[in-house]
């Protein structure tokens, strides 16, 4: 693997709050393109991990280096969303009283100032992104309907579209499918692999069954370092990551 | 005996809960096993009442107990030892397991002596503050806590968690010897294995919000259960 080919590359990150090692010199080497699914017990360091990488938390040691030139430690939150990461937080944030289509229109990128908000109408060329991204997030038939009259999944769906409308090349998403029910699960799993044929992803998850239906390459964190990294049943075969899941 | 049947519970619009189904016996230690965020606790929390159920039933000691309020079922006999142990971290030790006294009749509000049989280190610990203790000591409040308020059915969530080993192994000794004299349910909800394999009389493993293995320990495939909370 060449350098070019990295998109994000985390380098003996370490954090602690009070003495407490939330990670503990991670490294983890992300391709450009690629889909990632991060697991671990609680504890693990996996929200710290996305805290760190969209500036939420300054780590004590270490790098972040984006597209191999930018140390996002140096980046504040609005920087490095502007350099086209973005986070989508487990539990759901739509504007309720808003319809589907109002929701993804007010995500897109560009002028969004009161005055844009109050008056303008969107152009063609927005329409058709919007088009394209309710196809991709399977809110096609839901354009009408007000973010709140959603489903739990749904709402989860449009989130990860008004995502999708800042056009991230990075998307970390955190614990999509909790709460779901099993269809929106598997269908989850489908729009994700959707969105990764254009954009890099991590995917923090406890549900093995989703994990697997991923199909990607897995990393299992435990007290803020990797500990075990490959296929599904690659870790899952693993005697260090059985016993953390076991053990104490 | 506590019965749950077919509950459903929803945070907001997602769901946590899928009909799960489970019985806890008097004079027997069950034990709830899972990974992380299958579950575990929101079930914990619909049987203690710290949040409503969309639909089913918790049934205990023969009276449907699924509407009353947490303080009700405090009073009833139904004791929680939280994850993460919620010691109160400016009241003393004794003004912790003080608290315990709101469900007792007043001639009856006094720390028994038994309390530091089981837990002899709080004895030496009365007027130090809940927060200064370490994290295994404040486990060990948490359970006298609990157990000050003369359960009948204890649920502990956790119990070994981030706790040194031999603290660990003096938690295990407590729940059994609560077991032997009878009395007492006790709902263990456990991520440590081994702990919870040796204490449990029977075992409920739940992943994504449903129960998909229970039965006596004796009956269940130790294989089967393991791989079941693994990846």
């Amino acid at each position: 693997m060449t350098e070019a080919d990295t998109l994000l590359y985390l380098d003996g990150v370490t954090v602690s709050f009070d003495g407490f090692r939330a990670l503990n010199a991670l490294s983890l080497v992300l391709e450009e393109g690629e889909m990632r699914a991060v697991i671990g017990p609680n504890g693990a360091g996996k929200t710290t991990m996305m805290d760190v990488i969209t500036g939420k938390t300054r780590p004590d040691t270490g790098k972040v280096v984006y597209q191999a030139g930018t140390d996002l430690t140096k980046l504040d939150e609005p920087a490095i969303a502007a350099l086209g990461i973005g986070r989508k937080f487990q539990k759901p944030t739509v504007f309720e009283p808003h319809t589907v289509w109002d929701n993804l229109l007010l995500a897109l990128a560009g002028d969004r100032r009161p005055r844009f908000s109050l008056w303008a109408k969107e152009t063609r060329a927005e329409r058709g992104r919007i088009e394209e991204i309710l196809e991709t997030v399977r809110l096609v038939d839901q354009r009408g309907r007000r973010g709140g009259d959603l489903s739990h999944g749904q709402k989860q769906w449009l989130e990860i579209g008004m995502l999708l409308a800042q056009e991230p090349r990075l998307l970390l998403v955190d614990e999509p499918v909790a709460g779901m029910t099993d269809s929106e699960t598997e269908q989850t799993a489908h729009l994700l692999r959707d969105i990764n044929r254009t954009r890099a992803v991590v995917v923090v998850e406890h549900d093995m069954a989703f994990v697997r239906a991923l199909g990607v390459k897995v990393t299992v964190l435990h007290e803020g370092s990797v500990l075990s990294e490959g296929s599904i049943d690659h870790v899952s075969e693993d005697p260090k990551v059985i016993e953390v899941y076991l053990g104490r | 005996m506590l019965t749950v049947e077919n509950v459903d519970l929803h945070y907001g619009a997602a769901i946590a809960l899928r009909q799960v189904s489970l019985t806890a016996e008097v004079g027997a230690v069950t034990c709830l096993l899972g990974r992380n965020g299958v579950g575990k606790t929101s079930l914990l929390r619909a049987i203690v009442g710290a949040h409503p159920i969309t639909s089913g039933a918790i049934v205990w000691e023969g009276s449907n107990i699924t509407t009353l309020p947490t303080y009700e079922r405090a009073r009833r006999g139904i004791s929680w030892v939280p994850q993460g142990r919620d010691i109160f971290p400016l009241l003393t030790v004794r003004e912790n397991l003080e608290t315990g006294f709101a469900v007792l009749p007043r001639g009856e509000r006094k720390v028994p002596d038994e309390i530091y049989e089981l837990f002899p280190i709080l004895r030496t610990m009365l007027r130090r503050r809940g927060g200064d203790l370490s994290g295994g000591q404040q486990q060990q409040l948490a359970i006298a806590r609990a157990l000050i308020m003369k359960p009948r059915l204890l649920v502990l969530d956790e119990p070994t968690e981030g706790i040194q080993p031999s603290i660990i192994k003096d938690i295990g000794r407590v729940i059994s010897l609560l077991r032997s004299r009878g009395g007492m349910a006790i709902l263990l909800v456990e991520q440590y294995f081994d702990f919870a394999q040796e204490l449990a009389d029977t075992i409920v493993v739940m992943d994504r919000g449903d129960v998909v293995l229970s039965g006596r320990r004796e009956d269940l495939d130790e294989a089967d259960v393991r791989r079941r909370l693994s990846v």
